[in-house]
């Protein structure tokens, strides 16, 4: 039978949809796993290049991503990744979520183990470009200024903006970005407080190998 | 015989997918904040166009008319996320700026248009010929309204353009105006209808201007005609 009058009859186009669709489908399976694992790749040298960022490098010697706990935070549930320095822990990192004034800012907190911040960074937001944006770092120093900073530097009354009456500057223009971070990093700074006993335990011991997955919590995509 | 001139022309200006056909106006509007970034997007779409026009002028005879819309659709989703992924995978600082967008290429009409108008009723050469046009062209739209909003909005030109080319390419980033305090608006999605607006009245000027030499230029034979019977 020739293709033309085939072409019309419902079997034929059943058959012929389907057959596409088998085949798209199959080459899709094909790239996802071919995929996987540069992709894992690629997010977990993410990750590490984000902690490189927010702990010095004489402060830890391990993979943190080999070092990962989980715990319930009063906002729901948080992963947290152990930094230490020839077996001894030295910093606890974790990511936070604060509402900026265009929707969540993702960004990453490293707080050591005597409670002064180690360095906080901006990971993901949709702040206003040219005011709220200058939350980057790349834009501004102004999230470096964290560093160094406690619950007892300043006291955790002065942990506002200067607007509010506190210690830590807005920015011409824009305040709810600054005042969301300021409260969102002693946010982390409470809870590390109340849980550093759990926080600071070893996940594992030297030399214990567990499964980690790399899909971090609050850096995955957005959509 | 296949006139590829006129496919040139047709994809590279006279029926440009964005100046002319005003195809394609939600991924334009919402990446080409630099230059860069309408580069990448350009490039992903002219794959996935290419791709898309290949694989439909090859099997075009089996598809019965009554289930091409569909069998277009599938086509061309899975190449967009084939693309994705290959850019998550390979491509991973890329894919940071533009991944967001990478998935709305599967909603440019314009590749639709080009399965449904060129490659389902041409020779797969022609169809590799027709894309390439078509995504040339569309490829440097959005890196023209990518860059008048870089220049305006942020004083620069391709930055981070070696996220995208590599290295060897960084030397295309320039400071346009050093020190420049930015203008907001050309950034923000306002600015990519402003942008649009201005590049469209100079393309409509440019034609304007051709057609009227070409007129001036049919009359001129007549007056040198004339002449020799002085």
């Amino acid at each position: 039978m020739n293709l033309a009058l085939m072409r019309e009859r419902l079997e034929y186009q059943s058959l012929l949809l389907g057959l596409v669709v088998m085949v798209t489908c199959a080459l899709l399976a094909v790239a996802y796993q071919w995929t996987r694992e540069p992709i894992q790749q690629a997010l977990a040298n993410d990750m590490r290049q984000s902690f490189s960022q927010v702990l010095p490098e004489h402060l830890y010697d391990n993979d943190l991503l080999d070092y990962a706990g989980q715990i319930e935070a009063p906002w729901g549930h948080l992963t947290y990744y152990q930094a230490s320095l020839a077996g001894d822990i030295s910093a606890v990192v974790f990511p936070m979520q604060a509402s900026g004034y265009a929707g969540k800012i993702d960004m990453l907190v490293a707080i050591k183990a005597n409670g002064e911040l180690s360095g906080v960074r901006v990971l993901v937001h949709q702040e206003t470009p040219g005011l709220g944006d200058k939350i980057e770092v790349a834009r501004d120093p102004w999230i470096t200024y964290f560093t160094g900073k406690s619950l007892h530097n300043p006291l955790p009354t002065s942990w506002a903006v200067k607007k509010d009456g506190g210690e830590f500057d807005q920015f011409t223009g824009a305040t709810i970005t600054p005042r969301a971070i300021v409260a969102e990093i002693k946010r982390a700074l409470l809870f590390f407080e109340a849980e550093q006993a759990t926080l600071l335990y070893p996940v594992k011991l030297p030399g214990e190998t567990i499964g980690v997955t790399t899909q971090m919590q609050g850096v995955e995509k957005h959509d | 015989m296949t006139d590829y001139r006129r496919l040139a022309q047709d994809g590279l200006w006279s029926n440009n997918m964005v100046f002319a056909q005003m195809l394609a106006l939600c991924p334009v509007m919402a990446v080409t904040s630099t230059a860069t970034n309408g580069l990448g997007m350009g490039l992903a779409t002219l794959f996935v166009l290419l791709g898309a026009n290949m694989i439909i002028s090859t099997i075009r005879h089996f598809i019965s008319p009554a289930i091409r819309i569909p069998v277009y659709i599938v086509i061309i989703a899975t190449l967009v996320t084939l693309t994705d992924m290959l850019i998550n995978a390979f491509a991973y600082e890329l894919y940071k700026v533009l991944g967001l967008f990478i998935a709305l290429i599967v909603v440019n009409c314009a590749i639709l248009g080009r399965a449904e108008a060129f490659a389902s009723r041409n020779t797969l050469w022609d169809s590799i010929v027709d894309s390439l046009m078509m995504g040339i062209g569309l490829t440097w739209a959005l890196v023209m309204i990518g860059g008048v909003r870089e220049v305006i909005g942020s004083g620069t030109l391709f930055a981070n353009a070696h996220l995208l080319l590599g290295a060897p390419f960084a030397f295309l980033e320039i400071t346009v105006i050093p020190d420049y305090r930015g203008f907001l608006i050309m950034v923000l999605p306002p600015g990519g209808f402003i942008a649009v607006g201005f590049l469209l009245v100079a393309k409509r000027w440019i034609d304007r201007r051709g057609e009227q030499r070409q007129r001036r230029l049919a009359s001129e034979p007549d007056s040198q005609q004339h002449q020799p019977s002085h």
